[in-house]
């Protein structure tokens, strides 16, 4: 373990992937994400890997693409609208099964939006924000010390797995500083063959490729069946969440990333009401922790989904539940930040109405 | 009848004879897609004997693009990628500059590499990355059935500009190898052909000067051009589209190196 640092979240990431072994950043500039491009600029080359400020998002994406492809720990970092110019490859590379390392510091969109802080792209990144049935590994940090942590986790899944995994948080804790500490990671128990990748035929073995292309109906469902096999795999053995106080829990807060640390904030303030919050964190929003939260809605007698967009893992919490217990939500958007208060006088007003229609029953 | 009724010639050996040719061992010995007469094969060929010749199989790695050559690596035997429309010399650039020891081409057709892909070619050359940028030329969008490509001549009739290329409404045929030798990146820009037994000598040896460039490792990209037919796309013959490219293409896109690395000792 490192000694205890003063980071900013994206500087955080850049310094944990450089820790974790990556050989190759390719990236461009966009706020909120850019001190992560910058550190890599000044680090990366010092310390053996390769850095390349591409001319565009899409340029960056595919570069990754060709170094993952030729067996590299890779990666590129951006933000929303540069994630979008990013679906395309993100597709291919889910696809031809590469492994590497994706960030989505996000902004306030729709558009080119604002720079402040948001959750709006969830969807984008659980539910495959390109072309065609994939997935990947989403995971979602809500501590600079988490960003560290889950940027190695992210390079181990994606080798695990050969499939893109990212980070998905927002301009609030990239840039926010706090104390991060980096764990002792030894790069050659962690780095596994890749007998597939493209390197040259060395030693005249036979030839790699590395392609998406499968122009026979039958062959290219093939393909998606192996994926989606994959996928299983994950859901099975991947999911990860915090649960706060949800023990004796009559109401459930759902949250993840940034609005996750406001709400365990409006947590502590309903409990010292007497209220019995808890409140359920998903760390990987690919694959969902749906069983947990179908456990807990028999438990709990309503639930409260609060994010920095207009609901969009509310759609997933309301799947978990499947009609158990009546599931609200409290958002904010545009770059807005969700504050404990609003959350608390919302958790007052549900849990009233909730725990009393549930007694009168 | 045998499922495959198209064969590679075989002849009988005959003592005291010398053999002058063969192909490439490193490429694949199947029946390609390619439309007869069409220029790709010979540029396919001409890549694997400098590869194989300059003895650099085992450190090869291509990238083919979207268009007809999407399925190069069907018969190009050496380690290949796969790349999103246009973005070949992103890729390459990507595995390059990790695995410097490694030798990067890039194959790529006209819409490919001078349309969508306009952005990424310019700035790999302009950063002078050490690839080889294989470019072909055939004026059209081949693949998906004859449209409009950047580099179609003025006036000529494709399915997208059936009345033909209007420069007004259309644009200009991009001379897309001229923009790039202007970049401090770019090493070696040439434009060949493969029509004659005497453009294909030629072609292969500006492959073969590109890939060395690359081997040593001087300072930029290289990149090779090559005018091609495409006999379905201009709906001739094959005899008839090489007469119609030679009349025609040559004036505009002019055969010959376009930037020379400077000479040694300078």
């Amino acid at each position: 373990m490192s000694k205890k640092l003063l980071m900013k979240g994206n500087e955080a990431i850049a310094e944990a992937a450089i820790r974790a072994g990556v050989q190759g950043y390719y990236g461009y500039p966009i706020t909120p994400q850019s001190e992560l491009l910058e550190y890599m600029s000044s680090e990366l080359p010092k310390r053996g890997g390769a850095f390349v400020q591409a001319e565009s998002e899409v340029a960056a994406i595919n570069m990754v693409y060709g170094a993952s492809g030729a067996g590299a720990r890779t990666m590129t970092s951006t933000s929303g609208p540069g994630f979008s110019l990013m679906q395309e490859a993100i597709s291919y590379i889910a696809c031809a099964e590469l492994p590497c390392f994706l960030v989505n510091v996000m902004r306030g969109g729709p558009g080119l939006g604002t720079i402040q802080p948001s959750q709006g792209d969830y969807f984008q990144a659980v539910k495959g924000g390109g072309h065609g049935d994939y997935k990947m590994i989403v995971l979602a940090p809500n501590s600079v010390q988490e960003m560290a942590d889950f940027t190695y986790l992210g390079f181990d899944l994606a080798d695990k797995y050969r499939t893109p995994t990212m980070i998905l948080t927002d301009g609030a804790l990239g840039q926010m500083m706090e104390s991060v500490q980096f764990p002792e990671y030894n790069l050659d128990e962690h780095l596994v063959d890749k007998p597939w990748a493209t390197t040259g035929r060395e030693n005249g073995r036979k030839q790699n490729v590395i392609t998406s292309l499968h122009l026979q109906s039958e062959q290219m469902e093939q393909i998606n069946l192996k994926l989606q096999k994959k996928y299983r795999e994950i859901e099975k053995n991947e999911v990860r969440y915090e649960t706060i106080e949800t023990e004796d829990a009559d109401f459930l807060i759902v949250a993840f990333g940034l609005s996750s640390r406001v709400c365990h904030k409006a947590l502590e303030l309903a409990r010292e009401e007497g209220l019995k919050v808890g409140l359920l964190r998903p760390i990987t929003l690919y694959p969902y922790p749906y069983d947990i939260l179908n456990k807990l809605a028999d438990q709990v007698k309503g639930m409260l989904v609060v994010e920095m967009n207009a609901g969009q893992m509310l759609e997933d919490v309301k799947l978990a539940v499947n009609g158990k217990v009546s599931v609200d939500f409290y958002g904010r958007m545009g770059g807005m930040i969700p504050q404990p208060d609003a959350i608390l006088s919302k958790i007052r007003e549900l849990y009233s109405a909730h725990t009393k229609t549930k007694m009168e029953v | 009848m045998a499922e495959n009724t198209i064969s590679t010639p075989t002849f009988k050996k005959t003592e005291n004879m010398e053999k002058v040719w063969e192909k490439p061992s490193i490429l694949f010995d199947v029946p390609n897609h390619y439309c007869p007469g069409c220029g790709h094969s010979v540029a396919h060929r001409l890549i694997m004997e400098v590869v194989e010749e300059l003895g650099i199989t085992d450190r090869t790695i291509g990238i083919a693009p979207v268009g007809c050559s999407v399925l190069a690596y069907n018969y190009l035997n050496v380690d290949m990628q796969e790349a999103a429309h246009g973005r070949a010399t992103a890729c390459a650039t990507g595995i390059k500059r990790i695995f410097n020891d490694k030798i990067l081409f890039t194959y790529q057709g006209d819409g490919d590499l001078a349309a969508i892909g306009t952005a990424e070619t310019i700035h790999t050359v302009n950063r002078g990355e050490n690839i080889v940028i294989i470019f072909v030329n055939n004026g059209i969008y081949g693949m998906t059935g004859g449209q409009m490509a950047p580099t179609t001549l003025e006036g000529a009739k494709t399915s997208t500009s059936p009345e033909g290329r209007n420069l007004d409404l259309m644009g200009h045929p991009l001379k897309i190898a001229n923009m790039l030798a202007i970049l401090e990146g770019a090493y070696y820009v040439t434009r060949q052909s493969v029509h004659t037994a005497k453009a294909v000598r030629k072609t292969k040896k500006a492959l073969m000067n590109a890939f060395k460039y690359q081997i040593e490792g001087k300072g930029g990209t290289s990149f090779v051009e090559i005018v091609s037919n495409c006999p379905s796309g201009w709906k001739m013959t094959p005899i008839q589209s090489n007469e119609w490219m030679a009349d025609n293409m040559f004036d505009f896109y002019e055969l010959g190196d376009i930037k020379t690395p400077p000479k040694e000792g300078k």
